[in-house]
């Protein structure tokens, strides 16, 4: 089943293209489901934090979530093997989803307990894992895309089959260090995919104060790689684009962008009202909701049944609410971890705000 | 006697011999590879090292290190090349952001080393002379390195590459081919991060230098022996995480303490061990400890200016004399 997208090549720019992945029925079919069981996880996930944690005060930061953009992180990273990184940034629950973080660990690191991802090192949403291939994201973004192609680079040094699948959103893309990443991932033929989500706005500025292209994905004309835009909101669409550039990619081909069009149904985060967001647009998307629409696709495949769903959901929910609980009976990181970690060869033995610290240092080579 | 090598020789032979060592060692900058580096330091790697190893960057310090750091996520041990590290200022985000706080963000090592010429005395004007130690030193998680001879221009860097941590490795640019030395061959080479040398010994006052300034502390140290003064020379060469302890025995000794730096004066690095000593080192102290820097202006150009802009022997034989009558 070919899907729409706009695919810019060489100097073409927004050339309307049918893409058909040559995927088996069989492999398509698994895949989706599995694809219908993550975006169920990841919005139950996102909607524990956002209206239960949040709400019961136990949350320490804002809460950034991907409300109606599951498709672009689950559907991309679906093509990934193990030993492939990712890089994503705040509205990407979807890849710790994917790539199986244990969701007590999720919750713990929302809580700011010494069980979650980070420890209590990083603020909620900067989780990483090296084991499972998850970059850790600065809040710098665009340096998030830099990081990922260091790793790509490596992966061609090393001779490693593997890619980078970069996650950035359209405000991200303004940066100079994206452009500077993806300039150079291009002159090297890095494996390497640039994943824009373009939900529309970058916090309280909308699109048209934050580039004047038509598609973001065009500006792969500049670096000479291929760029696609694609219905981010449509599983097909990302799940085929996905595919191409992964293989592409791990073909040795070189990087591509894919801009996936999208809309964020939440403020910036759970704190901004998002008044500054003509309701209609709220309304118009509602109607768009990505898993809606791939759940009604699905059963008109009849690769899914209603009791499945059930089932599923059910399922899910207990999940949920036993690893919240489980994290949220984690203890708070004792204050003293806080001096742990500046370097690998010191440990501090002696600290008092007025004095300067007495560390041990150990040779480590 | 084996022939003096220059201290640009020894950086090179440093970064070619941890390659030969270790072959999760490679290089990244801009014009390294084949046109074998601004000051030729790198000439001839690319043709034995090949070009998986020695990597020619686009005009983006930022994506030079940010490709060090994911390049260290993969078990790689990379080496980038600023040009000048003036330019430094332009991956100041991927070093703050990322490199320093690796470790502490999520418990994953940065093994990389960015290293690159610096500092006054060849006529860079305001974009090629400056010294950025004080700009890093507040950002925990970077070590900074400035040798101050030949040996330890070889022995820190193989260090430094063999160090699990993120560094900034400061090659004093005006030392490159104008300090010859003779040192050991090969692998007998090797100088341990945070530890000072002691290299005059004298009972009147401590000076703190490094890089260029303990040239010109052994000027200052000459030129006052004859009148009975005796300096004792540290060269601090790790500046962050600095040797309190060699320091603060020393001015234990003399009673005083001059920190003497290249860099501007106001927010320089010599505030940071001047306060130490004068919160530790109170009790020993006979004379307030002394900052020479360069003054809060640009480095300039024109030789008059620049002259005059960059601290020497003089201002610190003018502070010495100012300690001693206190």
């Amino acid at each position: 089943m070919p899907v729409d997208v706009l695919l810019t090549e060489g100097n073409q720019v927004s050339v309307p293209t049918k893409l058909d992945a040559k995927i088996s029925e069989a492999k398509r079919k698994a895949d989706y489901q599995k694809l219908f069981y993550n975006m169920k996880l990841l919005r139950a996930v996102e909607d524990r934090i956002e209206r239960v944690l949040a709400k019961q005060g136990k949350i320490l930061g804002g809460v950034y979530t991907g409300k109606g953009q599951e498709c672009i992180s689950l559907c991309s990273c679906v093509h990934l093997m193990d030993g492939d990184f990712t890089s994503p940034t705040h509205r990407e629950m979807g890849v710790f989803v994917a790539r199986g973080i244990p969701l007590v660990e999720i919750f713990a690191q929302y809580m700011g307990r010494a069980n979650g991802n980070t420890k209590g090192k990083e603020g909620n949403m900067h989780m990483g894992s090296i084991e499972k291939g998850i970059i850790n994201y600065p809040s710098q973004l665009g340096n998030n895309a830099g990081c990922g192609v260091g790793v790509a680079l490596s992966f061609k040094i090393k001779k490693q089959p593997n890619v980078v699948m970069t996650f950035s959103g359209e405000g991200a893309t303004s940066t100079g260090i994206w452009h500077e990443t993806v300039n150079f991932a291009s002159v090297r033929s890095l494996p390497v995919v640039f994943m824009v989500n373009n939900n529309q706005y970058a916090m309280g500025t909308p699109t048209h104060h934050q580039y004047r292209a038509v598609n973001l994905a065009e500006r792969g004309v500049g670096y000479g790689i291929p760029g696609l835009v694609v219905d981010g909101n449509d599983a097909e669409s990302v799940y085929e684009a996905a595919k191409w550039a992964v293989d592409r990619a791990r073909s040795g081909k070189g990087p591509s962008i894919i801009e996936c069009k999208t809309f964020r149904m939440t403020g910036h985060a759970q704190h901004d009202s998002a008044d500054y967001v003509p309701e209609k647009l709220f309304q118009e998307w509602a109607k768009k909701d990505p898993i809606e629409r791939f759940t009604r696709f699905l059963l008109k495949k009849k690769w899914i049944t209603a009791a499945r769903i059930k089932e599923i959901e059910d399922e899910i929910s207990a999940m949920i609410v036993k690893a919240s609980d489980e994290a949220d009976a984690g203890k708070f990181p004792d204050p003293l971890t806080a001096l742990e970690g500046v370097f690998t060869d010191q440990k501090i033995i002696s600290h008092k705000k007025w004095k300067t610290m007495i560390v041990q240092q150990n040779q480590n080579y | 006697m084996a022939e003096p090598t220059t201290f640009l020789n020894a950086i090179r032979e440093a970064l070619w011999e941890e390659m030969e060592r270790d072959p999760s060692v490679f290089l990244l900058g801009e014009d390294i590879a084949n046109y074998g580096g601004a000051f030729k330091l790198t000439k001839g790697f690319i043709e034995h090292f090949g070009p998986d190893r020695v990597w020619d960057m686009p005009i983006s310090e930022g994506i030079i290190v940010d490709s060090a750091v994911g390049a260290s996520m993969n078990g790689l041990r990379p080496v980038a090349e600023i040009q000048f590290l003036d330019f430094i200022t332009c991956c100041f985000d991927q070093i703050c952001s990322y490199a320093a706080k690796q470790l502490y963000r999520w418990d994953v090592k940065c093994p990389i080393v960015i290293r690159g010429p610096y500092g006054a005395k060849t006529s860079g004007g305001p974009y090629h002379s400056a010294c950025p130690e004080a700009w890093f030193a507040n950002m925990p998680g970077v070590k900074l390195v400035a040798p101050a001879h030949v040996y330890d221009a070889k022995g820190l860097l193989k260090a430094a590459i063999r160090d699990d941590n993120p560094v900034i490795f400061m090659e004093s640019k005006w030392l490159y081919r104008n300090l010859k030395e003779v040192i050991p061959p090969g692998d007998q080479v090797f100088t341990p991060l945070g530890k000072a040398a002691v290299r005059r010994e004298g009972r009147h006052c401590t000076v703190v230098a490094w890089a260029n300034m303990v040239h010109e502390s052994y000027i200052a140290a000459d030129k006052l022996a004859k009148e009975g003064v005796e300096l004792e020379v540290i060269d601090l060469r790790t500046i962050t995480p600095w040797d309190h302890e060699t320091v603060l025995e020393s001015v234990k000794k003399t009673g005083r303490c001059i920190v003497f730096h290249e860099a501007p004066r106001t927010g320089g690095f010599g505030g940071e061990i001047a306060a130490y000593i004068g919160q530790e080192g109170f009790a020993w102290l006979d004379a307030p400890v002394t900052r020479i820097g360069a003054p809060d202006t640009h480095v300039p150009f024109a030789k008059p200016l620049e002259n005059y802009y960059v601290p020497n022997a003089e201002d610190l034989i003018g502070a010495v004399r100012e300690v001693m009558a206190y």
